[in-house]
C-alpha cells in the first residue's frame, strides 16, 4: 500500500515533460527515415548515422570548446554518412538494406577506434533548460511543453516544417512522386536520382541532429554505442505514423514513456526488477510494428534504385 | 541513366565470387592504413603485428580457430536468412539466449552421462536461438513486420533478459557476475592438450557446415527456402507456402545462432559470463556477406575474422593500437563486399 501512495505522488507533470524530452533523437530519426523513404530509399543506416554524429558533436565539442559548434559537426557528419549511403545505394545499385546495415557497423567500428585511440575524458557543456515567457507559466501544459531544453522547441518546429513542406510544396509533391513512381515523375522532368540525393543527405542531416542531441542536450560525454536503438525506434515510429511527420512525432512519444516511468519507479525503489523496465520501449517497438504494419503501406517504389 | 541490366556471364560470375571478396579486403588494408597513418600509428607494425597474433605465435592459429567457431556457425544462420531473403541481424540475441539456456542446462540439470547431457544443452541452446529468431519470423510471415527491426528490438530484449538472470537467479557464488561452472559431463572437451581452448565445437561447426550445404543444395525444404528468397510471388505460384517456409527458415537460422552460443559456453568459458565481448551480430552479418552465401566461404571469412581478433591483442601490445581498428577494417571490408560495384569501378573499366 506504501508503494502504491508512493506511486501516486510522484510527479506525474515532470514524467511527461521527460517523455517528450527524450523522444527527440527518435523523433528526429523519424522525421530522417520519412525523408529518405517518401523519396524511395530506404534508410536503415539511420542508427549508424545519429553514432556517429554523436561522436563528432562530442569531438568537435570538446576541441573547439563549443557545444553548438559540436552539434553542427555532428549535422555535417551524418549527413555525410548519409551521402555515402546515398552513393553506394543510388550509384552503385546496393541494396539498401544491406548497405544501410553495413554502415551501422561501419559506425559502430569507427566511433569505437577513435574514442578509444584519442582517448577523451573531457564532456561537452549541454544546453540549459530554457523557458518560453508567458507560455511556461501556464500551469501543467506550459511545465510539459514550454519548460525545455532548446532542441526540444527546434524539433517540434521541425515536425510542423517537415509536414507542411511534404504535404504543401512542390518539393514535397515531388519527393512523394519519386517515392510512388520515379518513371512518371522522370517524365514529368523531375530529376528522380538528384531529389533522391537530395532527400537522402537531409535525412542525414535531420538524424545527425539526433545523434547531437545525445551530447548537446543529454549527457555531454560519448560511450561506444550510445544510441541503444534509437535509430530503429525511429523507423518503427515512421511506420506506426504511417509515414507522415506528426504522426511519427506521435508514435515516438510512445517509446519514451516507459523510460520516464522507470526513472520515477527507480526513484521510490520498485519491487521491478530495472532489467524488464529497460526491456519495455523494445517490447513495445515490435508490439507496434506488429499492429501497424499491414494498415500502413511504405512508399510504392521504395528500396528500388531508378 | 543506364538501364540495360544483362545475365552476367559465367566468368563474371567467378570472378564476382573470389575477386571481389580478396580485392575488398585488399582495398580495405589500404583504407585502414590510411586511417592508422592519420591517427598516428604505422600500418606496417599494425598488420605484422596481427598476422604474427593470428597465425605465427605458440597455439596462436588454435585461438584463431577457437575464435572463428561461433562465427562458422553465425554465419551460417544469417547465411540462411539471407536465402530465404530475410535479414536476420538479431543473431547476437540469438547468440545470447542459446548461450544462457545452455548454460543453464549445463550446470542445473544433473545426474546425467556426458552423452546424454551434453546434446542436451546443445540442443537447448539451439530452441533457445530458434524461438528467439522464431518469433520474428512469425510477425513477418503473418504481420509482414520487418525482420530487420524486430530482430535488432529483440537483441536488446535478449540483452537485458540474459542480464537480469546472471545477474540474478543464474548467478554464481563467486564475487564476479557469472553464472556457476557447466558440469563437467556437459562440457565440450578440448581438441589438444596444450594450453590453447580449441574445443570439440569447431568440429562440430565443421560437421553442421556440410550438413548446411546438404540442406541448401540437396534437400526439398533448401530448394524451397532459395526459391521463396529469390521470388516469393514465384514460390507461391509453384504451390510453396511461403509463410511457414518464411516461419521455418527463421528458425533454423536462430538455432544455428543458438548453437553458436551453446558451444562459446559449454566449450570456450564453460560457464556464462555477465557480458561477452558484443558485436558477434554484426560480425555475423559481415561473415555471411564476404562468404557470398557458400558454406566454404563463411569459413573462409570466419577463419579471417577470427584471425583479425585472435591476432589484435598482440597487435596491440606490439603496435599500441586499439583493437577496435578490427572493426574498422571489417567495416570496410563488407562495404566493398555489399557494393561490388565500387570494388568493379576501381579496378576495372566498364
Amino acid at each position: 500500500m506504501e508503494f502504491l501512495s508512493q506511486l501516486l505522488d510522484l510527479n506525474w507533470i515532470s514524467m511527461l515533460s521527460q517523455t517528450l524530452n527524450t523522444a527527440v533523437p527518435i523523433v528526429l530519426a523519424a522525421l530522417g527515415g520519412i525523408l529518405a523513404e517518401r523519396s524511395g530509399v530506404i534508410n536503415i543506416a539511420l542508427e549508424g548515422i545519429m553514432l556517429m554524429a554523436a561522436y563528432a558533436a562530442f569531438a568537435i565539442g570538446v576541441v573547439t570548446g563549443s557545444t553548438l559548434l559540436g552539434l553542427a559537426g555532428g549535422v555535417m557528419a551524418g549527413a555525410l554518412l548519409a551521402a555515402f549511403h546515398a552513393l553506394i545505394s543510388i550509384k552503385y545499385r546496393t541494396d539498401q538494406t544491406i548497405s544501410g546495415t553495413v554502415l551501422n557497423i561501419f559506425a559502430v567500428g569507427i566511433t569505437a577506434y577513435l574514442y578509444r585511440q584519442f582517448n577523451m575524458t573531457e564532456s561537452v557543456e549541454t544546453f540549459q533548460q530554457w523557458n518560453v515567457p508567458i507560455l511556461s507559466d501556464i500551469p501543467v501544459i506550459g511545465e510539459i511543453f514550454f519548460q525545455q531544453q532548446p532542441l526540444v522547441y527546434f524539433t517540434l518546429l521541425l515536425v510542423v516544417i517537415v509536414q507542411l513542406a511534404l504535404f504543401r510544396t512542390t518539393w514535397g509533391l515531388r519527393t512523394r512522386a519519386i517515392g510512388e513512381h520515379p518513371r512518371a515523375a522522370d517524365t514529368a522532368g523531375i530529376k528522380v536520382n538528384r531529389m533522391r540525393y537530395i532527400n537522402v543527405i537531409l535525412s542525414g542531416a535531420l538524424a545527425g541532429l539526433g545523434g547531437a542531441w545525445l551530447i548537446a542536450e543529454a549527457v555531454g560525454s560519448f560511450t561506444p554505442g550510445m544510441t541503444t536503438g534509437r535509430g530503429f525506434m525511429g523507423l518503427a515510429a515512421m511506420i506506426f505514423g504511417n509515414w507522415t511527420p506528426v504522426g511519427s512525432f506521435l508514435a515516438a512519444l510512445l517509446f519514451t514513456v516507459p523510460g520516464a516511468i522507470q526513472v520515477k519507479l527507480q526513484l521510490i525503489n520498485a519491487p521491478i526488477p530495472y532489467q524488464f523496465l529497460g526491456m519495455l520501449p523494445y517490447i513495445l517497438t515490435i508490439i507496434v510494428l506488429v499492429g501497424a504494419v499491414r494498415r500502413n503501406k511504405p512508399p510504392a517504389a521504395i528500396g528500388k534504385p531508378y | 541513366m543506364t538501364n540495360t541490366t544483362k545475365p552476367p556471364s559465367p566468368i563474371l560470375k567467378v570472378w564476382d565470387a573470389i575477386w571481389t571478396p580478396l580485392l575488398s579486403v585488399f582495398v580495405a588494408l589500404l583504407i585502414a592504413g590510411i586511417i592508422l597513418i592519420i591517427t598516428g600509428a604505422n600500418p606496417l607494425t599494425v598488420y605484422v603485428s596481427l598476422l604474427e597474433g593470428a597465425f605465427l605465435k605458440p597455439g596462436a592459429f588454435a585461438e584463431t580457430l577457437t575464435i572463428a567457431t561461433p562465427y562458422i556457425l553465425l554465419g551460417l544462420g544469417v547465411s540462411l536468412g539471407f536465402t530465404a531473403g530475410l535479414f536476420n541481424i538479431g543473431a547476437e540475441g540469438q547468440f545470447y539466449m542459446g548461450a544462457v539456456v545452455s548454460t543453464y542446462i549445463g550446470y542445473a540439470v544433473t545426474g546425467l552421462p556426458a552423452i546424454i547431457h551434453l546434446p542436451l544443452a546443445i540442443i537447448g541452446g539451439a530452441l533457445a536461438g530458434a524461438v528467439w529468431a522464431g518469433i520474428a519470423g512469425y510477425f513477418k510471415a503473418t504481420r509482414g513486420a520487418h525482420e530487420v527491426i524486430t530482430t535488432i528490438m529483440l537483441n536488446y530484449i535478449a540483452f537485458a533478459l540474459t542480464d537480469y538472470l546472471i545477474n540474478g537467479p543464474l548467478r554464481g557464488k563467486g564475487s564476479a557476475p557469472r553464472t556457476p561452472d557447466v558440469l563437467d559431463s556437459a562440457i565440450l572437451p578440448k581438441i589438444f592438450s596444450g594450453s590453447d581452448n580449441l574445443h570439440w565445437g569447431f568440429i562440430l561447426a565443421l560437421i553442421i557446415l556440410v550438413g548446411y550445404w546438404f540442406l541448401t543444395k540437396r534437400m526439398p525444404l533448401g530448394l524451397q527456402i532459395r526459391t521463396v528468397g529469390a521470388n516469393p510471388d514465384a514460390a507461391r505460384y509453384a504451390g510453396i507456402n511461403v509463410n511457414r517456409t518464411t516461419v521455418v527458415a527463421m528458425l533454423i537460422s536462430g538455432a544455428l545462432c543458438g548453437i553458436a552460443g551453446a558451444t562459446e559456453v559449454l566449450g570456450r568459458y564453460q560457464y556464462m559470463p555477465a557480458a561477452f565481448t558484443a558485436g558477434y551480430g554484426f560480425d555475423a552479418i559481415a561473415i555471411s556477406l564476404l562468404g557470398q552465401g557458400s558454406p566454404i566461404g563463411v569459413l573462409i571469412a570466419s577463419v579471417l575474422f577470427g584471425a583479425m581478433n585472435a591476432g589484435s591483442g598482440f597487435m596491440q601490445l606490439q603496435a599500441g593500437v586499439t583493437p577496435a581498428i578490427i572493426s574498422v577494417l571489417q567495416a570496410f571490408i563488407i562495404i566493398f563486399v555489399a557494393a561490388p560495384a565500387i570494388i568493379r569501378s576501381l579496378f576495372k573499366k566498364n
